[in-house]
């Protein structure tokens, strides 16, 4: 089942070793073993999300939450600043004597930009993180890879990393005892 | 509670809200093919032909509007807001239901919510943009409609920011915007599925210039998920707001049957109400014509079917409390309207009768299990709720303005034969939009469906370690 698919195997001209899997708790403990082992450039690529599976990558870096929170005041506070700007600055009228800093009746829009704000920090927020969009990834590169928005579950190790030794990290690889091992040419 | 539970495999086990024997390959197969593989057959052209049909005749009532006028509509002194207001609020309602799904169940761990919400928030978006259509053309001038924005011109001019309809304008393209989002970033893993799966160039370059170069990455999906359970911890208070405010359109005027505190959270109640008709009016045929028994199974209709008769009864209790504090309020006026020759009695009685048959005895039959499980039973249900629930906001906008505060300014409303057009026609842009998704994107969360069959396996105990693992993945 396991065995090497391509022949160059050159440390800077490929980008990595990529072992394929059946399920995601194989993967999970696979992820594991290797970090355990000092691997640090490495990726796991699944179908859906998988739990504790950035946990064994060692990534526990997660900024998106802040750039929500960060989104939603940036967002309310300048639909409430606008508002009493035109209201008590720019354009005052007198209504009925009523006052110019009428707060109450500018809560619901200063909702709605809180929302909007922390909406669109949430979506180009995780995208900016994520590095997408970018429509190439050496990974397209393996046939195999296809299934990963499938079935299969994968992980790469980087020939970047430190530790990445093409025999033995092609060896420690074929004792996790995956479907198929690739390598990932540039 | 034990008539519900009469069932031996209700009371064991939880329902399936998946057929057992599922495996990421055949989730991703079945749910993929519908876009990928089903050639065009004859009930999506006949559903897409009607659908533009109808978008013909929007259009050539909203060129006759543009050409001539509102004044091809019925709405005259003293109803000056006719089917454009009662059409608007009606689809903007229908939207929330999406969002409630997509939403709130999915923050409530609510699972059944996986294999309806996608098409329940493509719903959302397609009513969202039909409910836009009428605002904008009751403006008369609609090609003006950027006079709602602040933006800096010329005439020094700002909106009023103290005026519900202001809110209005913030809080629905808000809501547009976010359901959009929400929309695509659910979208974004099942584009990359389809992107790995097509076999034509073409679509292996739309699909894949959609996905974003989205690969599975553990790292990815960390963010991913923080960005979507965020999106829907916005979304949730967002849904609320939106009706509250278009409540507010109402409830801010002095006019007798609407000026209540209790319109925003009836509004809400009765946009939940008839959201969740919607999506039943639409999955049931949906699931039997693509063979979708599997993942929208009765257990989701079921489920649905009590939201609505939940909703219902608090819509119901809207109504009374309604004609309760006009009597105890001793306002002659609001008890004119509520109690006496307004909306019981007068005029539109038909549609007050025709609204409250509808919205609170037909749900009744929900109570009774066999008719929350029986497709066509409930699919008529559903249809009258949504009857139902525009009969509703016909009654709340038409009674109260006909007769207000000086009976000599009384005056009879109906729909013209533009009203009607306009309001069919926007059915049809719905029915078009919906029948491109189905053909084009997939109408189930296929990422989310795979993570549904690896928590089934789980709680069967097939998924620890690696043979159960082997054991669902071994399809390809």
């Amino acid at each position: 089942m396991s065995g090497v698919q391509g022949s160059d195997n050159h440390e800077h001209e490929v980008y990595g070793l990529i072992a394929e899997f059946d399920g995601p708790d194989r993967l999970v403990e696979v992820t594991q073993e290797a970090f355990d082992r000092g691997f640090r450039l490495m990726e796991a690529y699944t179908p859906f999300p998988v739990e504790g599976l950035d946990f064994a990558l060692g990534y526990y870096r997660n900024k998106v939450p802040a750039t929500v929170l960060a989104g939603g005041l940036l967002g309310g506070l300048s639909g409430f600043a606008l508002q009493c700007w035109s209201a008590m600055a720019y354009y005052p009228h007198d209504i009925a004597g009523k006052p110019l800093y009428s707060w109450p009746a500018f809560i619901p829009i200063t909702f709605e930009m809180t929302i909007l704000g922390g909406a669109f920090a949430a979506v180009f927020g995780m995208l900016y993180y994520n590095g997408l969009p970018s429509l190439y990834h050496p990974v397209f590169n393996v046939p195999e890879f296809v299934a990963a928005s499938d079935d299969r579950f994968f992980l790469c190790i980087q020939s970047r990393d430190p530790m990445f030794d093409p025999k033995e990290t092609l060896g420690f690889l074929e004792t996790c005892a995956p479907r198929v091992i690739s390598v990932v040419p540039y | 509670m034990a008539n519900l539970d009469r069932e031996p495999s209700r009371r064991t086990a939880p329902p399936p809200s998946l057929a057992p024997g599922h495996t990421y390959g055949s989730v991703t197969s079945k749910i993929s093919s519908l876009v990928l593989l089903r050639p065009y057959n004859w009930r999506w052209a006949v559903g897409m032909g009607i659908g533009t049909s109808l978008v013909i005749l929007l259009g050539v009532a909203v060129f006759q509007l543009l050409s001539l006028g509102v004044g091809i509509w019925g709405v005259n002194v003293p109803v000056m807001w006719g089917f454009a207001i009662i059409n608007f609020v009606w689809w903007i309602g229908i939207g929330h239901a999406g969002t409630l799904i997509s939403a709130i169940l999915l923050l409530l761990k609510q699972e059944w919510r996986t294999s309806i919400n996608r098409f329940a928030e493509a719903m959302t978006l397609f009513a969202v943009a039909c409910a836009g259509v009428f605002p904008l053309l009751h403006m008369g001038r609609p090609w003006k409609f950027y006079w709602l924005l602040p933006y800096p011109n010329t005439m020094a001019l700002l909106p009023q920011w103290r005026s519900p309809l202001v809110w209005d304008v913030f809080a629905v393209s808000t809501y547009a915007t976010v359901s959009l989002l929400f929309w695509y970033v659910g979208l974004i893993p099942d584009l990359a599925t389809l992107r790995d799966r097509a076999k034509s160039r073409y679509a292996q370059l739309v699909y894949g210039s959609l996905a974003l170069g989205w690969r599975g990455s553990a790292r990815h999906w960390a963010r991913y998920k923080s960005a979507y359970v965020l999106l829907a911890g916005l979304a949730t208070p967002l849904v609320v707001s939106v009706h509250s405010v278009v409540a507010f359109d109402f409830a801010a005027a002095i006019i007798p049957g609407w000026h209540t505190t209790i319109f925003p959270p009836y509004f809400v109640a009765g946009a939940i109400f008839s959201g969740f008709a919607m999506v039943l009016t639409l999955c049931i045929p949906l699931r039997a014509a693509f063979d979708l028994r599997d993942f929208i199974t009765d257990w989701h209709l079921d489920n649905m079917a009590k939201v609505i008769l939940a909703t219902g009864m608090i819509v119901g209790y809207g109504y009374g409390i309604e004609a309760f504090i006009a009597w105890y309020s001793g306002n002659p006026f609001e008890q004119f309207m509520l109690l006496g020759k307004g909306r019981p009695f007068g005029p539109y009685s038909y549609a007050y009768y025709a609204m409250l048959t509808c919205n609170i005895l037909i749900p009744q039959f929900l109570w009774i299990p066999a008719i929350r499980r029986n497709p066509v039973v409930l699919w008529v249900i559903s249809i009258l709720v949504n009857v139902g629930m525009w009969l509703e906001r016909y009654v709340i906008v038409v009674t109260s303005l006909s007769q207000d505060f000086l009976p000599s300014s009384w005056a009879m409303y109906s729909g013209t034969f533009w009203d009607w057009a306009t309001y069919i026609g926007t059915l049809g842009l719905f029915t078009f939009l919906l029948f491109l998704f189905i053909r084009f994107l997939p109408v189930i969360a296929i990422a989310e469906m795979r993570e549904l069959v690896h928590e089934s396996h789980e709680r069967s105990g097939q998924g620890h370690g690696h043979s159960g693992a082997e054991a669902h993945g071994e399809t390809r």
